[in-house]
């Protein structure tokens, strides 16, 4: 019976993967279809309603900001199709998960695999999530891109059968501490992604010169706030991963804190996202700049899943390999 | 809002107050007063905060590239044995013991210095602000960064003013009305949480460095049926923090009735892996109370102010060996090391008195013993479903008598001849429990009589724990409340045109505030309708 699901769930990833890599190159192509022309009709709407609104003085201009922001780049067929891809791949990743708990009674999240599993459902799900509050399909390509080659390398690499939980990692900490680390890398994978177009667009308005594309997203000062504030959301949640893999540390090994090579990375990363906080609110230090921590935040994030499971010694030996 | 930012915090500029201390090192006389406060001014500044962050970001990842003596200490010595070049490099810049070294204590130090240095003067303005009034309305709008303007033909000025007022009193701002304008602020949280989050830090800093000095930690096996006390000489091994006095053990004492271990047995992929661990004791407190319970991985015992951790299991096969008339000269369990997931273990006999040489005997453990094809011993599962112990025995001196202190898990063997063994002429002794064996010589015999299982327990006590656990809520309470509350000032001028009233309304954020355009618009709607102007839309 276990074994009977676990390949069904298997199949349910490889189906999933397969679904992304199209909707991956829908958003390519999407991207690259995309022309410099549309860029005229989203001229930065965070300063221009404030001007028109001010400037124009006369009668009450009270339109409502804010909404139609970004609109015109969503017209595109292709992004209409990668979108529809994504959460049809998702679906079938969140039933792979599932089954995958299932078949081994428990929370889907105990080794590696598993945990790449989970996590990359959670991305995806943040990403779609984020779009009911912001358009951000722009950065479909880099997201689905990093999730397909992140699903690609955790079933080839890292597929181990179902077995149950070790002691050590029977508790309900493991539940909330690994989930909450999820959320907040999706959350820091699309800051990141932001940040990447930010530096892009940075780039490009000083230069005039860049990728057609970058035409018609948003300027570089509100892909930086975009940024920021999904940043800062992914922050709050990797605080709490730090705080709730104490407490579990404490339960299962007699300290909340012992500077393991697991926990040592957690703090470098919660730091380097605590000096792009800071980097935001210092002069001299906001644009580009701040985008580069942002990324190099994220980068240890994947270091430490990758790297840091792998090869470096300590007690957080889950990846089951 | 008169809050204090270090001035270069990008809204420093906004800040009017702030102005003059700007100016300041620019002052040609730079006396050693003058010096220090430019010192002071540097370290407390958001680039050198940044840059410290930045640094111990950095500053911890050699901690993670090489073990650590505090977590890890025999992977020092084994990094010792594998790099003998690069191990005292390495060792002199402190690098195995990264997070208590100079250079790390270093930057954390001048951080939290910079911190309060930094938050000290912003709580006091903080609090100043807290009871002062809303500033006074700028003169012109046009420069705030959201502003807008409604013509309101003939309304009355003073009820237009009037109703801006109430209007965003509702809304939760604090109101002041200068003339024919008010003057609304909010947020003031924002300022509390952030203050509250990095005071959080600085409380958390000072209960791990000197709550933490008045624990203790200490390790010991107990083997089934017997028992542990709380006091100092009972422990294997014992870490007392700084400030520790023997005072702080509470003398309880734990009985360990029972050890059992679930293995899986349906799925063949994981088949005799453990799944449960479940230790039943019996804790008997000074006061007389007995009191029956378990402790297993993730479910600490609690008792006597310490917490009595489940750590790691294994064999303790009980030994006796008589001499040659018989006579018991040996006669306990001996915990044996764990070698592998089947429990494969070995294990040190060493008996200096009582025979009539000084005997050690280095011994395997297979809880379910099968023979390979090249004829040696292993095990097949980590029960004891076929116990086999094989021993070596030697004689000689154990060097137990020179005073230096020798593990009991290893056996020194340059003094001492193999009696029974791969080198020597009496085989290897192989016993099943119950089995008795003579050893060679005459010299007495060995018996292997129950296979008892051991636990081992690391009992700790850590005061600053709670503390800690506290002031991490707080820090998170206050980064919530510092993330997401939005800070705003916002202003509604009633202004006398030739062609009436004109309604004028500015806003102005501090920090993050990505609605304060969207908040102004609002605002002018809202005042809108309630005066009854006809709003285009
Ligand atoms: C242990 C070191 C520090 C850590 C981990 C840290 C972390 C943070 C975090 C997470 C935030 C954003 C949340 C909030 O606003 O409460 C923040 C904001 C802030 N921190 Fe720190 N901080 C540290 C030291 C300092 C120091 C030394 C200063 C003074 C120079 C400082 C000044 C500020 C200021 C002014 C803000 C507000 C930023 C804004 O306006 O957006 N921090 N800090």
């Amino acid at each position: 019976m276990t074994e009977e699901l676990a390949s069904i769930s298997l199949v349910g990833v490889y189906s999933a993967t397969a679904v992304y890599t199209i909707a991956f190159i829908a958003f390519t192509l999407d991207l690259a279809k995309r022309t410099a022309e549309r860029s005229a009709t989203v001229a930065n709407p965070y300063v221009s309603a404030s001007a028109s609104a001010s400037v124009g003085g006369g009668t009450a201009v009270l339109e409502r900001t804010g909404t139609t922001v970004d609109a015109p780049a969503g017209r595109s067929k292709w992004v209409r199709i990668a979108m529809s891809l994504t959460v049809l791949g998702w679906l079938l990743h969140i039933a792979a998960t599932v089954l995958r708990g299932i078949a081994a009674e428990r929370v889907p999240w105990a080794n590696m695999f598993e945990f790449s599993l989970t996590a990359t459902a959670i991305i995806v799900g943040v990403f779609l999530g984020v779009q009911f509050w912001q358009d951000l399909r722009y950065l479909g390509a880099y997201l689905l891109g990093f999730v397909v080659l992140a699903l690609g390398i955790a079933t080839v690499n890292f597929y181990v059968d179902v077995a149950p939980l070790v002691p050590a990692l029977q508790s309900a900490w493991l539940v909330i501490h690994v989930f909450v680390a999820a959320l907040a890398t999706g959350f820091l994978a699309l800051g990141a992604g932001l940040s990447v177009m930010q530096i892009l667009q940075a780039r490009r308005e000083a230069s005039g010169k860049g990728a057609r594309f970058l035409g018609t997203l948003p300027d570089a000062h509100r892909l930086e706030m975009l940024a920021y504030r999904l940043i800062v959301v992914g922050f709050v949640f990797w605080t709490f991963t730090l705080i709730a893999g104490a407490i579990w540390a404490e339960r299962a090994w007699g300290r909340y804190w012992g500077w393991d090579t697991k926990e040592v990375w957690t703090f470098i990363i919660w730091t380097l996202f605590a000096g792009y906080i800071h980097a935001r609110a210092t002069r001299g230090w906001r644009g580009t700049r701040s985008s580069w921590l942002a990324i190099i935040g994220f980068a240890a994030i994947v270091f430490n899943f990758t790297v840091v499971n792998l090869f470096f010694k300590g007690l957080h030996a889950y990846s089951g390999l | 809002m008169a809050s204090f930012r270090p001035s270069d915090h990008v809204d420093a500029e906004r800040d009017a107050d702030l102005d003059e201390r700007r100016a300041a090192p620019n002052q040609p006389k730079l006396d050693f007063v003058g010096y220090l406060r430019f010192a002071w001014r540097q370290l407390t500044s958001m680039r050198t905060a940044l840059l410290l962050l930045l640094l111990l970001a950095f500053a911890a990842v050699p901690g993670s590239l090489v073990p650590q003596r505090s977590a890890d200490p025999n992977g020092v010595v084994q990094y010792e044995r594998d790099n003998p070049q690069l191990f005292p490099i390495l060792d002199a810049l402190q690098v195995f013991d990264t997070y208590t070294s100079v250079w790390f204590s270093a930057i954390y130090l001048l951080l939290f210095v910079s911190l309060i240095g930094c938050v000290l003067p912003r709580t006091k303005h903080h609090w100043q602000a807290l009871r002062s009034r809303p500033p006074k309305t700028p003169a012109r709008f046009e420069r705030l960064p959201a502003s807008t303007t409604v013509d309101a033909g003939d309304t009355d000025a003073a009820k237009a003013i009037e109703e801006a007022r109430s209007l965003l009193k509702g809304q939760r701002y604090r109101v002041e009305q200068y003339g024919d304008s008010v003057s609304a602020e909010r947020g003031y949280l924002r300022e509390t949480g952030n203050l509250v989050f990095h005071t959080a830090l600085v409380g958390i800093l000072i209960a791990v460095g000197i709550g933490g000095g008045f624990g203790y930690s200490g390790q010991k096996i107990v083997v089934e049926g017997r028992s542990f006390t709380n006091v100092l000489g009972n422990y294997d091994s014992f870490n007392p923090g700084r400030f520790f006095a023997e005072t702080a053990l509470d003398p309880y004492t734990l009985t360990l009735d029972d050890f059992s271990v679930a293995y899986e047995e349906e799925n063949l992929d994981a088949y005799g892996q453990p799944i449960d661990f479940d230790a039943s004791v019996t804790a008997r407190t000074r006061d007389g109370g007995e009191q029956q319970s378990s402790i297993k991985v993730n479910e600490p015992l609690r008792i006597g102010g310490t917490d009595v951790f489940l750590l790691g299991n294994g064999y303790a096969p009980v030994i006796t060996v008589r001499d040659g008339a018989g006579d018991v000269a040996f006669s306990q369990p001996v915990p044996f090391l764990p070698q592998d997931s089947q429990l494969t273990s070995v294990g040190v006999v060493k008996i200096p008195d009582g025979l009539d040489e000084q005997l050690g005997m280095r011994g395997f453990l297979y809880p379910t013993a099968i023979e390979l094809e090249s004829g040696a011993l292993a095990s097949s599962h980590p029960e004891d479903r076929a116990p086999t112990m094989t021993l070596e025995v030697y004689t000689g001196d154990l060097k137990l008598d020179d005073g230096q202190a020798t593990s009991v898990y290893a056996l020194d063997i340059t003094d001492m001849v193999q009696i029974a063994g791969r080198n020597a002429p009496a085989e290897t002794l192989v016993l099943t429990p119950g089995d008795t064996i003579e050893l060679p010589d005459g010299l007495g015999s060995v018996s292997f009589d129950s296979l008892p299982r051991y636990i081992s327990i690391d009992v700790h006590r850590d005061p600053s724990q709670l503390w800690v656990l506290l002031f991490a809520l707080l820090m998170v309470a206050g980064l919530l409340t510092s993330l997401f509350v939005p800070r705003r000032r916002m202003w509604v001028k009633a202004v006398q045109t030739d062609a009436g009233v004109r309604l004028e309304y500015g806003g102005l954020a501090r920090g993050e505030d990505p609605n304060l355009e969207t908040a102004v618009q609002e605002l002018a709607r809202e005042h809108s309708q309630r005066l009854g102007l006809k709003v285009d839309r």
